[in-house]
């Protein structure tokens, strides 16, 4: 384990010290707060750009320090290619978004706890990407759905709020338990905990008789995060959380932790029939579904949802399919994505606070009145789109790159291929050209350019797509390349750049631009034809999620009706059932029953008398019919077993139970003539018998037991050694008495602890009633003025 | 000598059990107090009997001469007397308060903290 | 039960049980006894004061509250425990100092104080259940 750096340490703690400050800040600052708040990521993100050079190298930097030495858990984190690009995308995309959440909730009461949830988050992701053992890993992920969770319930005054926060929660938190069991799967066949060791053991893990299981679990958490059919739903609903939110939570980063999973795991679980099929085939469907789904909203944000699942099913798509160029194309398409993506939510959310809606039929000829927006709008389209000069271009590139061979299945995932980035392509341009050209239509808020906090990132963002491309060559050495080589496992070089080079990649780019003109200029036409086949349907896991919770409700309302019905004698009947059977039945089975014992001939007659009088001191509690003999015979019973101390040398035990008998039929005395109660017993026959039955088994269990114990030889080393050090070194003759104030003193310092706190509880049982008054305090204080005068 | 114990003790446990068993709460009270002597009681028993001799060491010597009762059980049994007492007095006092607030004596009738006609939980979010 | 014999006796009765639960408190160490006994001894003593007289002179009579003299009890315990924190040996341990009185050997303790600690949390817990109950009456 390499040393424990200072610096990145700090780098990793930063957001979570802004959690902490965040909220004084804002209070202090107002939304400029922004300004400030921004340097925490920014400096983050300059930390980690100091790796860079090395990292591009070839070389990983790692570092931690032992956590829980004695189970090998380490904190250590593990930065090579991919982790680093991830850890600058999340920290260069976190300084826009602080910007941007400045203006987009400027003069927003909860802008502090908006703030903290962001940094949490920041942090949460950070340690993920560049965790390297698992256990790390795990706690990350699960932080990174928490915030998630609170980000999206943030406006929790409504309820759809709420369902989504939680439908988010509940989705991606039970796949980070699958993920929990995959990694423990995987420890399993490998015996590491690291992700770094993890990635040179591939052999060993695709030839193992688990890896199937180990892979199932694996992606069941990478895609839930990352919203893979059928588990997409629940991001299109995370879109209630403020726009800030979608832009970096809900495209940028966080959904794309399951994709970075997948890349991770690529070089120790890739390059097997079950990754290439699973994984094409997922992602695949999702690539359709979600661009599908997408054409049909008219809601910016919805669309950008859905556009977001496609993309990040293309994601995984290209990860698994397994061709030279496509973990290349997944990689490029995932940084193009972060970009163009981003800035399109934030456009989203710009549009949506200037003009007052985000629906797409009612914005119109914004162009003149916000023409930054505009212009980043384009440039994200571009980008989306695959046009040149923007990197999403690139990407496409290497997308039908990897995808194009001469097989039936290489032909069948390119028309997917090409269908989805040509629904993504129709739903990108629509977002930038439906709301800005064309005539101007009367929006309800009269819009103009949005503030500089505001348009600085989609800017940035935008002019980083196009920065990107054009100097490609510089960009591939020192992000895509390093990447690239991590997810493949192997050092590759990416050169892909926007010199035109003819064949068939620059051939099918154009076959999904003919084929998506066409879709836009049909547009209507096919959002509704999708909308009437989704109603013809009328089933989706959304609506499954629904029915689920409502199930469960209902479930534990009849389990908890069955386990809790709030009568006292079942719970009773039900836990004295317990102790005689786990008394009685571990002796029947394992044949442990006590020998039948001889009948004591040593016994005394005046010893046989006082068991007989205990006896009968039972008999009649149970037959009293009125009070004095209930009280009578229970006093009986107790001076019996006082007296039984006495006979047995234990002289101190006996004076204590004569006492403590006496105070105990004073207070029942006292208390039940106060109580007109009635003592005989109402229960019917049948439950008489019952009860009877329950109780017997217990005294006998009881009684076999102890039986049981007194047949063994007696072990006293305890005793002597109380008996032989009472007097040398504690001074006291008395061995009981010592042993009490003592050997164990701190025990009993304990237990006059709790008399006296049962003191005070019964004196405020009595003092507190409903109509108690401040002034009758008074009549029990011996100190009060009014009690010296009685 | 510790089988007659034995039985003693089963019958005490079995008393005070069937005793919990019942819904009247005066009867429950009863049997914790019966309770708490079948416990000492076994506790008593299972560090074994010797008559008489109670264990403490004569003036002039250092430990105990001749055989005598175990103090271990004693010590533990002593302390858990008076709890027993002092937690047998707050379940009275509370029952006793119960009476008077819910004017019933029959557990089942005491559905404060768990009404009988529970409305369902709400379904939204 | 309030008997005129029962009322002229009490008070005499009740002063001899608590003298007799301080005899049985300090010979503890050596003897049967101890803190336990003694303020289970005292308590009822208290509780048949309380009966025959009624509560009101009972309270007068032990001047202070019960719950007071009880927490001091549990104080004075922890006290008890904290005299070991000067000597450097574990919370709890005994020490011993001896003082001689005209020939008489006296073991003063810590243990000592620890268990008249034990007896005023029982005298005082358990008085005031006692108490509490028997004027329920009056409300």
């Amino acid at each position: 384990m390499a040393a424990l750096d200072g610096m990145t340490i700090i780098a990793l703690g930063l957001p979570f010290i802004a959690a902490l400050v965040a909220p004084a800040l804002v209070r202090r600052l107002g939304h400029n707060a922004a300004w400030v708040l921004a340097l925490f990521p920014f400096f983050v993100f300059v930390r980690f750009l100091e790796f860079l050079p090395e990292v591009s190298a070839g070389s990983a930097i790692t570092g931690g320090f032992q956590w829980v030495p004695s189970y090998n858990v380490s904190f250590s984190w593990f930065i090579d290619g991919l982790s680093l690009i991830f850890a600058l995308l999340i920290s260069g995309i976190g300084t826009l978004i602080v910007f941007y959440t400045g203006g987009y909730l400027k003069g927003h009461a909860q802008l502090g706890r908006f703030y903290s949830f962001i940094f949490l988050f920041m942090g949460a992701m950070l340690g993920l990407v560049i965790s390297d053992s698992f256990l790390m890993l795990f706690v990350y992920w699960e932080l990174t759905s928490i915030t998630s969770f609170l980000l999206i319930g943030f406006d929790h005054g409504r309820e759809a709020s709420r369902r989504s926060a939680l439908q988010a929660l509940v989705v991606t938190g039970l796949g980070g338990l699958s993920l929990m069991a995959g990694l423990l799967v995987v420890w399993n066949i490998t015996g590491v905990t690291q992700l770094s060791l993890l990635v040179n053991l591939g052999d060993e893990v695709r030839a193992s008789p688990f890896y199937l299981m180990a892979l199932i679990l694996l992606l069941g958490g990478a895609f839930t995060k990352s919203a893979q059919f059928p588990f997409h739903f629940w991001l299109p609903n995370a879109m209630e959380a403020p726009t800030p939110v979608s832009a970096y939570l809900h495209s940028a980063t966080m959904v794309k932790a399951g994709v970075y999973l997948v890349m991770r795991m690529n070089p120790a679980f890739g390059d097997t029939v079950a990754w290439e099929t699973i994984l094409p085939v997922f992602g695949g469907t999702t690539l359709i579904v979600g661009s599908l789904l997408a054409i049909r909203q008219t809601d910016l944000k919805l669309m950008l949802a859905y556009t977001t699942v496609s993309s990040l099913g293309l994601m995984v798509m290209m990860t698994g399919f397994g061709s030279e160029h496509a973990a290349a194309a997944g990689v490029l398409y995932l940084i193009a994505h972060s970009m163009f993506k981003g800035a399109f939510f934030m456009l989203a959310g710009n549009i949506d606070h200037e003009a007052g809606t985000r629906d797409i039929t009612k914005l119109g000829g914004l162009r003149k009145l916000m023409p930054i927006s505009f212009l980043a709008a384009m440039a994200a389209a571009f980008s989306m789109g695959g046009l040149p000069p923007f990197f999403g271009f690139l990407s496409k590139e290497e997308i039908y790159y990897g995808l194009w061979h001469a097989d039936p299945w290489s032909i069948f995932m390119t028309v997917v291929a090409i269908v989805g980035n040509g629904l993504m392509f129709v739903v990108g341009f629509a977002i930038a050209i439906k709301p800005f050209l064309g005539r101007e239509v009367k929006t309800p808020k009269h819009a103009h350019e949005a503030p500089l906090l505001m348009w600085i990132g989609p800017a940035t963002l935008a002019t980083g797509g196009l920065l990107a491309a054009v100097f490609s060559p510089i960009f591939h050495q020192y992000v895509s390349s390093p990447m690239v080589s991590a997810v493949s496992g192997e050092a590759e070089e990416v050169t892909i750049s926007l010199v035109p080079h003819i064949g068939m990649p620059l051939l099918l780019s154009l076959v999904t631009i003919v084929f998506a003109v066409l879709v836009y200029l049909k547009v209507d036409s096919a959002r509704s034809a999708i909308a009437a086949t989704l109603t013809a349907i009328g089933w989706g896991p959304d609506k499954g999620f629904d029915q689920f919770v409502s199930g469960m409700v209902r479930l534990s309302r009849r389990v908890t009706k069955i386990a809790q019905p709030g009568q006292l004698d079942i719970y009773m009947t039900v836990t004295f059932a317990a102790v005689a059977v786990t008394l009685l039945a571990p002796m029947i089975i394992f044949d442990e029953l006590p020998a039948m014992p001889a009948w004591p001939a040593d016994a005394e007659i005046h010893e046989l008398a006082v068991i007989l009088i205990a006896f009968i001191g039972l008999g009649a509690v149970i037959a009293a019919k009125d009070r004095l003999t209930a009280i009578v015979s229970l006093g009986i019973q107790g001076f019996a077993v006082a007296l039984i101390f006495m006979l047995f040398g234990a002289p101190d035990l006996s004076f204590t139970q004569f006492m403590v008998e006496t105070l105990s039929v004073v207070i029942l005395a006292l208390v039940m003539t106060r109580l007109r109660l009635t003592l005989s017993d109402h229960r019917p026959t049948g439950q008489k018998i019952g009860d009877a039955t329950v109780a017997i088994a217990c005294g006998a269990g009881f009684m076999l037991y102890l039986l049981a114990v007194t047949e063994v030889p007696f072990r006293s080393y305890l005793s002597d050694f109380f008996i032989a050090y009472s007097k040398v070194i504690a001074h006291g003759a008395n061995v009981v008495n010592v042993i009490i104030v003592d050997f164990r003193g701190t025990d009993t310092l304990g237990e006059i602890a709790v008399v006296m706190v049962t003191g005070l509880a019964i004196l405020s049982l009595i003092r507190v009633r409903p109509g108690w008054k401040p002034g009758m305090l008074a009549e029990n204080d011996p100190d009060a003025p009014t009690e010296e005068k009685k | 000598m510790e089988a007659l114990f034995s039985v003693l003790v089963g019958a005490l446990f079995a008393v005070s059990i069937y005793l919990f068993l019942s819904k009247h709460i005066i009867r429950v009270l009863m049997g914790v107090a019966i309770l708490g002597n079948a416990v000492n009681l076994l506790i008593f028993t299972n560090g074994r009997l010797l008559r008489e001799v109670p264990p403490v060491i004569a003036a002039d010597e250092y430990t105990l001469q001749q055989a005598a009762a175990n103090p271990l059980p004693q010590a533990l049994i002593l302390t858990a007397i008076v709890i027993s007492f002092s937690f047998f007095a707050f379940l009275l006092v509370l029952g006793y308060r119960a009476f008077q607030e819910l004017e019933t004596d029959d557990t089942d009738e005491m559905r404060v903290a768990e009404p009988a006609d529970e409305e369902a939980p709400p379904l939204g979010y | 039960m309030r008997t005129v014999i029962f009322r002229t006796v009490a008070p005499y009765l009740t002063s001899l049980m608590v003298l007799f639960s301080i005899f049985v408190l300090l010979r503890g160490h050596n003897e049967p006894g101890g803190g336990f006994i003694g303020g289970l001894i005292a308590a009822s003593a208290f509780a048949i004061y309380g009966i025959a007289c009624g509560v009101a002179p009972v309270r007068r009579a032990i001047y202070f509250h019960p719950m007071a003299i009880s927490a001091f009890g549990l104080f004075m315990s922890s006290i008890a425990g904290m005299i070991s924190l000067p000597l450097s040996v574990p919370f709890m341990t005994g020490n011993w100092m001896q003082l001689s009185f005209f020939g008489v050997d006296i073991d003063l303790s810590s243990v000592l104080i620890f268990d008249i600690g034990v007896y005023f949390v029982v005298v005082g817990a358990i008085t005031s259940i006692a108490l509490a109950l028997e004027e329920r009456d009056r409300d």
